[in-house]
């Protein structure tokens, strides 16, 4: 199946997707943005400083899905030896990583006026912080070792080794007493959040993923046109 | 109306911080990338142009590279 989704195949659609992406990014963000700060009403207990929550939530979810993702593909590259997973992962990380910073600055910022500190050694956070380092070797890893090779074995193993830090990342605030507030979604039971709030919270998780989406495309056709430059090389 | 939404009731600086934060590494972020991505088209457009006849029919044979080269800017 994945023979499908070789580079050869999908550059026709990859090369032109961004373009629209952006298109789409921008509006989404630009409604996102107008629900985040404007229309959406302030907390009882944290009164505006709860806006903070409508960049900081979108972008710890994305960095933990894509560091999820990046396990997946990793895995995938082992079991069908496919370098296009690879490739694939690689062009997912520089965006994740960002969305990892953004949500560990984003987060102090917004406990400075709820916990009257912007850092705090506590379970969510440094685990979070340790996301950000795996993804900081991932990233590292590719740029040192010149042996495509080596640099595919030694980034998956950073990925499925750093996948552990996950399931701690999102339990972390239920089985330790974190400073950090429990979650106030799930999709299995009720949510604690009101649905003014919950709005513009999806649509910058929209957003966000959009942008997430359009910096995979580039980088994905940047690694591709680096390849094919080898190639040209060699004809 | 303005003041509200820039003070915030106080929170103002936190809030706009955060919010500009994330807008600013986005920004950051789109152009490193397309820069990247420009630097390897221009790259592969010069070394398209180097080749001979031969090597380029070659080349052009191939759907990719006529997708690389009619998606990059005019140098």
């Amino acid at each position: 199946m994945h023979k499908h989704f070789e580079p050869n195949k999908i550059f026709a659609i990859t090369s032109r997707a961004p373009k629209y992406v952006l298109f789409l990014f921008i509006v989404v963000l630009t409604i996102g943005l107008t629900e985040a700060l404007i229309l959406s009403p302030e907390d009882y207990k944290q009164s505006d400083a709860v806006r903070i929550m409508y960049v900081h939530v979108p972008a710890a979810w994305i960095s933990l899905g894509t560091f999820s993702s990046l396990a997946l593909l990793s895995v995938g590259s082992f079991v069908f030896k496919s370098k296009n997973f690879a490739l694939i992962s690689k062009s997912l990380a520089p965006a994740g990583f960002i969305f990892n910073i953004i949500a560990l600055v984003t987060g102090s910022i917004w406990g400075k006026p709820t916990w009257g500190t912007w850092w705090a050694w506590d379970a969510r956070i440094t685990s979070m912080l340790i996301l950000a380092l795996f993804y900081g070797m991932y990233l590292l890893a590719w740029r040192i070792y010149e042996d495509k090779e080596q640099a595919v074995k030694v980034t998956s193993m950073i990925a499925i080794l750093g996948v552990i830090n996950v399931p701690i990342i999102k339990y972390s605030v239920d089985w330790w007493n974190t400073l950090h507030q429990p979650p106030s979604i799930s999709i299995l039971s009720n949510n604690s959040i009101h649905v003014s709030m919950l709005i513009p919270l999806g649509i910058m998780t929209a957003a966000f993923a959009l942008f997430s989406m359009l910096i995979f495309l580039m980088k994905y056709n940047t690694e591709l046109i680096k390849i094919k430059n080898k190639g040209l090389d060699r004809l | 109306m303005i003041n509200e939404i820039i003070l915030m009731n106080g929170y103002g600086v936190y809030v706009w911080s955060a919010f500009s934060f994330t807008l600013i590494s986005f920004v950051t972020l789109y152009f490193v990338t397309k820069l990247q991505l420009s630097k390897e088209q221009r790259r592969f457009v010069i070394k398209f142009g180097s080749l001979n006849v031969e090597k380029a029919k070659v080349a052009i044979s191939q759907n990719i590279n006529r997708e690389i080269l009619s998606n990059t800017p005019k140098i």
